[in-house]
């Protein structure tokens, strides 16, 4: 059927136009727009009145104009195809192919803003998720169906414990399908040929689906982006179960795309100029992680984002962090005392963790271990800062071996190669090591049965 | 029949609905979503719809119900999960799959479970509204009281016992406009408060099993909190610890705009875990409303009221409720992009002028009450408000606004977090305005040493915050003896009192005997080392004592075992103390 065209365009400002005469568009319905020179665009309806309708545009506005511009609404809200064919395959913003392969073929076509998962449909995530890195098997765990966002910043190394995470990722179960789903949103094409060569290394290419929005793609496009990927990963996870791994980069680009349509509507902004319902919109998307009571499948997130001026108050990690469940943060400080994977234990957190560790899922001990370690940490780093006030030689015996632990946990738990791959005994056992140079009477968060039975104390 | 003009989120503008009154529910669209009226303009009209408008176009009908936005009552809430407006989530799922469609309705209570009424009042009795005329044992712990609806006033002509449903007629009510038929299905419109007769001024503590809300921060029941924190900050444990321990018969927990899985630890650990009084599950006290961050925004707007009317619901039967809101920063929200959406003048970061008013009328549902109706009776209503500040800053709106209302304030502290001290409550930011009313209610009924000791490890943790800096500056080793062993204690009180793990079996819940047992050890060991100090012995030779280990072992103690432990401790630490005393 052809969809009857509109040529009234009474104004065009930044993304969005406004076409008059509309009498039934849907709001967040699909348009085409054919602009002059016989380019298609699409676009989506955020604003619907009879006799007008307030269009997005993805991509840009430019060789648009009011008279010859035609527009022609689909009547359905964004779908896509998704089948088992999108593994191995690369895809922009909207799901279409850009790998010069043939275009999807499948019955199955469903729409992208997907319904929200019923509460009483979920199951709890508890399965861990051995990452091999120290700093999360140990102290931050991850859990299959999680959403364990890494906040790090500009020119710490991210990526590359992303796609540490990637490779080495496994559970102790065997026989079970994996999958990635990559998206890119505005990155650069060198960080996206970083992921591209190292899906290709290791041969996880053939099972990840890409979806690449680089910086000099329209910035509008961002904005559906996660929502395509997200929709053919709860296919994977739910129709054909597979545990599927999501890891979005750079979500601090999907905010300010956000921010530039918000501003465009001259709506109200709330803080830093982002949009009020960026919470909102956010969990739209993160939300989606999980596992369904009764499916095989699960789906686990891991968003990458860059703070702004390492800000962790600044909207966009702050609204993260209220929604997803728990944050790895990375540090400046340790970067340049050399530490990889530079992460900051302190602000670090995963509120899943409880439900993954443990006796018959890691080891009874996990929890006292890492909360022991978290507060001989944090006891250290405040010592250091006294140190440096008053000199080492006024702190007490007893501060100073907390001054040594800290250091050592720097440099023997936080530290690890790139390609080192710890078991989860591994990192308890470095842990005791380390524990064992305080005094047993300060362990105060171990239960006397566990220091009796690993400890190392003398 | 009404018509769509203009649709733009959850806001949508329809014209000629007949009948149009203010705040009635009305059906949207091809779809019928539910949407209500919250605004008129000549013949137009502004609905906030309680589902997502995708796909919805102007020309589409809309039609009204008649009705405000209703909760629906009776036996049957309690063990339910609803969303924002009531739906019951497990029903919905069996009809529309894993995945929540739209335009799905369901009742909240089911119409076919029979209970068994037992009538209070016989034929012939005078009755009035909000009077008890039977029960129905609807779980193990709760008793359900059938109440006669409000405004009601008659003689019982017809009352019958048995195996009923709740649109079954129990009695026949003559009244001056004629026979009124009752069925225990009751609506009540939930942006009207259920009046009360009056309120009593607080004087009982909510029991929380948390030592650090217990002690230092109590809350009355029929009090208001307020928690604020940055994320990861522990409001979210510091709910569920609450609403697992705290000694009301039943809790409400609302879930607004909040995590999915949030909602499936409740679901998956209340059933399992005992109420610590009747050995009960502890789901059969429990309601809970989920409207998840990712569900729509106006049924997150609506969802607090649904969590409230059913709480003054139940407190009208005599009940003890305590109300979780988790978060009311989310709510806020939903209210700010709704008044965003109508183009409203904004007031404060973009929230409306009415914020404060809102939030205020919501605090003040809470109360400790006397009910009207017979027989005499008082229920109470505890609200704790979860704040979700942006960047933890509480200088915004919705904390502010907040706080001028609650009169407990229990301040979520990052850093504390962070070194994973939890309950993650600053003893120097926190206020309780409850204290000096609750004060004599522990010395009467704990112990009478509870308000001494109370306010002296108080002082010595405000002691430690002044030593902390002065060491800042000179070092610890500059310190006297004496200043020493204040610090000495006050980290025996964060570590080994305040800190409470929410993980471990017996920890997770400190009764208030066990709380004053723990205190009476602490300042045992305060008093004693003070006078050794006072001896002229130094802190480097009496802080190493093996006995110390006892005090902070005595979290993992047993409540059998504690009697016999607590003796053996202080024999211990005089034991020590005796030693050095005596090599010198």
């Amino acid at each position: 059927m052809v969809k009857v065209g509109y040529k009234d365009i009474s104004e065009i400002s930044g993304p969005l136009i406004f076409v008059r005469g509309v009498k039934d568009a849907g709001y967040n319905e699909m348009v085409t727009i054919e602009t002059p020179d016989g380019e298609i665009k699409s676009g989506q309806v955020l604003d619907t009145r009879n006799g007008l309708a307030i269009v997005q545009v993805f991509g840009s506005t430019s060789g648009l104009d009011s008279n010859n511009t035609t527009v022609r609404f689909r009547g359905e809200t964004a779908r896509i195809k998704v089948s088992d064919e999108v593994l191995g395959r690369i895809f922009n913003g909207l799901g279409e192919p850009i790998d010069n392969g043939p275009q999807l073929v499948s019955k199955e076509d469903v729409e992208i803003v997907g319904d929200a998962i019923n509460p009483y449909s979920r199951e709890e995530p508890s399965e861990f998720i051995q990452t091999g890195i120290s700093t999360i098997d140990g102290m931050n765990t991850l859990v299959r169906g999680q959403k364990l966002p890494i906040f790090s910043g500009s020119g710490l190394p991210h990526n590359v414990l992303a796609a540490q995470i990637a490779r080495q990722a496994k559970t102790l179960k065997t026989g079970e399908s994996f999958a990635v789903v990559f998206g890119a949103m505005g990155i650069t094409s060198e960080e996206a040929n970083f992921f591209m060569n190292e899906f290709r290394k290791t041969g996880a290419l053939s099972r990840a689906a890409i979806f690449m929005n680089l910086s000099s793609d329209p910035s509008m496009e961002r904005i559906i982006l996660p929502r395509v990927a997200l929709t053919t990963a709860e296919y994977l996870a739910y129709e054909r179960e597979y545990h599927v791994l999501v890891i979005l980069t750079d979500m601090t680009n999907y905010c300010e795309s956000l921010r530039e349509i918000s501003s465009a509507r001259e709506e109200v902004p709330g803080r830093r100029g982002y949009p009020g319902y960026m919470y909102t919109d956010l969990s739209t998307i993160y939300e989606r992680a999980g596992k369904i009571r009764g499916k095989n499948g699960s789906i686990t997130q891991l968003p990458i984002l860059t703070m702004p001026g390492d800000d962790i108050t600044n909207p966009i990690p702050d609204l993260t962090g209220y929604i997803t469940e728990g944050q790895i943060v990375m540090s400046r400080e340790l970067q340049r005392k050399g530490v990889y994977p530079p992460v900051d234990v302190l602000p670090s957190l995963s509120r899943l963790m409880n439900q993954g560790i443990g006796k018959g899922r890691t080891r009874e001990d996990h929890r006292g271990v890492a909360d022991q370690l978290y507060s001989a940490y944090a006891t250290g780093k405040d010592l250091r800062s006294l140190s440096a006030i008053v000199g080492e030689e006024s702190l007490s015996a007893s501060d100073k071996s907390y001054l040594k632990f800290a250091d050592n946990f720097e440099s023997k738990y936080v530290t690890q190669r790139l390609d080192e791959d710890r078991t989860i005994e591994d990192t308890l056992n470095i842990s005791y090591d380390l524990l064992s140079e305080l005094p047993e009477s300060e362990m105060k968060r171990l239960k006397k049965d566990f220091i009796t039975k690993y400890g190392k104390w003398k | 029949m009404g018509k769509i003009i203009r649709v733009s989120g959850p806001v949508v503008v329809a014209e000629d609905i007949e009948n149009q009154k203010m705040f009635d529910v009305v059906r949207v669209g091809e779809l019928n979503l539910i949407g209500e009226i919250i605004k008129m303009n000549g013949n137009k009209a502004t609905i906030q719809v309680y589902e997502d408008t995708s796909g919805i176009k102007p020309g589409e009908k809309v039609e009204t119900t008649g009705k405000p936005l209703s909760v629906e009552l009776g036996p049957g809430l309690l063990k339910s999960i609803y969303d924002g407006i009531q739906r019951p989530l497990d029903i919905i799922r069996e009809s529309s799959g894993d995945f929540i469609r739209r335009g799905y309705t369901a009742n909240p209570i089911d119409l076919k479970a029979k209970w068994d009424f037992r009538p209070i009042v016989k034929k012939g009795d005078e009755i009035r509204g909000g009077q008890i005329l039977g029960t129905v044992q609807e779980t193990s712990l709760i008793e359900h009281k059938i109440m006669a609806p409000r405004r009601l006033e008659g003689k019982i002509s017809e009352i019958t016992d048995g195996k009923l449903t709740v649109t079954d007629v129990f009695a026949h009510v003559s009244t001056k406009n004629g026979e009124r038929k009752l069925t225990m299905r009751q609506e009540w419109p939930v942006r009207t408060i259920r009046g009360v007769k009056s309120k009593l001024p607080p004087s009982i503590p909510l029991v929380t099993g948390q030592r650090v809300i217990d002690t230092f921060f109590p809350v009355a029941k029929g009090g208001t909190v307020a928690v604020p924190g940055p994320f990861g900050s522990g409001k979210t444990v510091v709910q569920h610890q609450l609403s697992k321990w705290a000694d009301s018969e039943i809790v409400v927990y609302v879930g607004c705009g909040e995590r999915g899985n949030e909602m499936t630890e409740i679901l998956t650990t209340f059933p399992e875990l005992q109420d610590p009084k009747s050995g009960k599950p502890l789901m059969e006290r429990t309601i809970l409303i989920a409207n998840t961050s990712n569900m729509p925004v106006a049924a997150r707007e609506a969802s607090i009221y649904t969590g409230i009317s059913i709480a003054e619901y139940y407190r009208d039967m005599g009940y003890g409720i305590a109300l979780m809101a988790d978060s009311t920063s989310r709510w806020a929200e939903a209210l700010r992009e709704i008044s965003g959406r109508l183009e409203e003048m904004p007031g404060e970061e973009g929230y409306p002028a009415y914020l404060g008013r809102r939030l205020s009328e919501f605090y003040e549902r809470s109360g400790n009450a006397i009910i009207d109706g017979n027989p005499d009776r008082n229920g109470s209503i505890t609200i704790v408000g979860a704040v979700s500040p942006p960047g933890g800053d509480i200088s915004e709106p919705v904390s502010q606004n907040t706080l001028r209302v609650t009169r407990v304030f229990w301040a979520l502290d990052a850093s504390l977090a962070s070194r994973r001290h939890f309950p993650s409550i600053n003893w120097l930011n926190s206020y309780s305005l409850y204290e000096s009313e609750l004060l004599p209610w522990f010395s009467e009924n704990i112990s009478k040493e509870w308000p001494t000791i109370y306010s002296r490890m108080m002082n010595i943790l405000q002691k430690e915050s002044e030593l902390q800096e002065v060491v800042q500056l000179v070092g610890y080793d500059a310190l006297p003896d004496r200043e020493k062993s204040i610090l000495d204690v006050a980290k025996i009180i964060r570590e080994d009192y305040l800190q409470q793990s929410a993980f471990d079996d017996v920890d997770q819940y400190c009764s208030l005997k066990k709380q004053i047992v723990m205190m009476k050890l602490i300042m045992h060991y305060s008093e004693e080392i003070e006078k050794a100090v006072e001896l002229g012995f130094s802190m480097e030779e009496i802080q190493n004592i093996p006995s110390k280990e006892k005090i902070s072992r005595i979290k993992e103690v047993r409540e059998n075992d504690l009697e016999s432990y607590y003796k053996d401790a202080i024999s211990s630490i005089d034991a020590d103390l005796k030693r050095i005393r005596g090599e010198k």
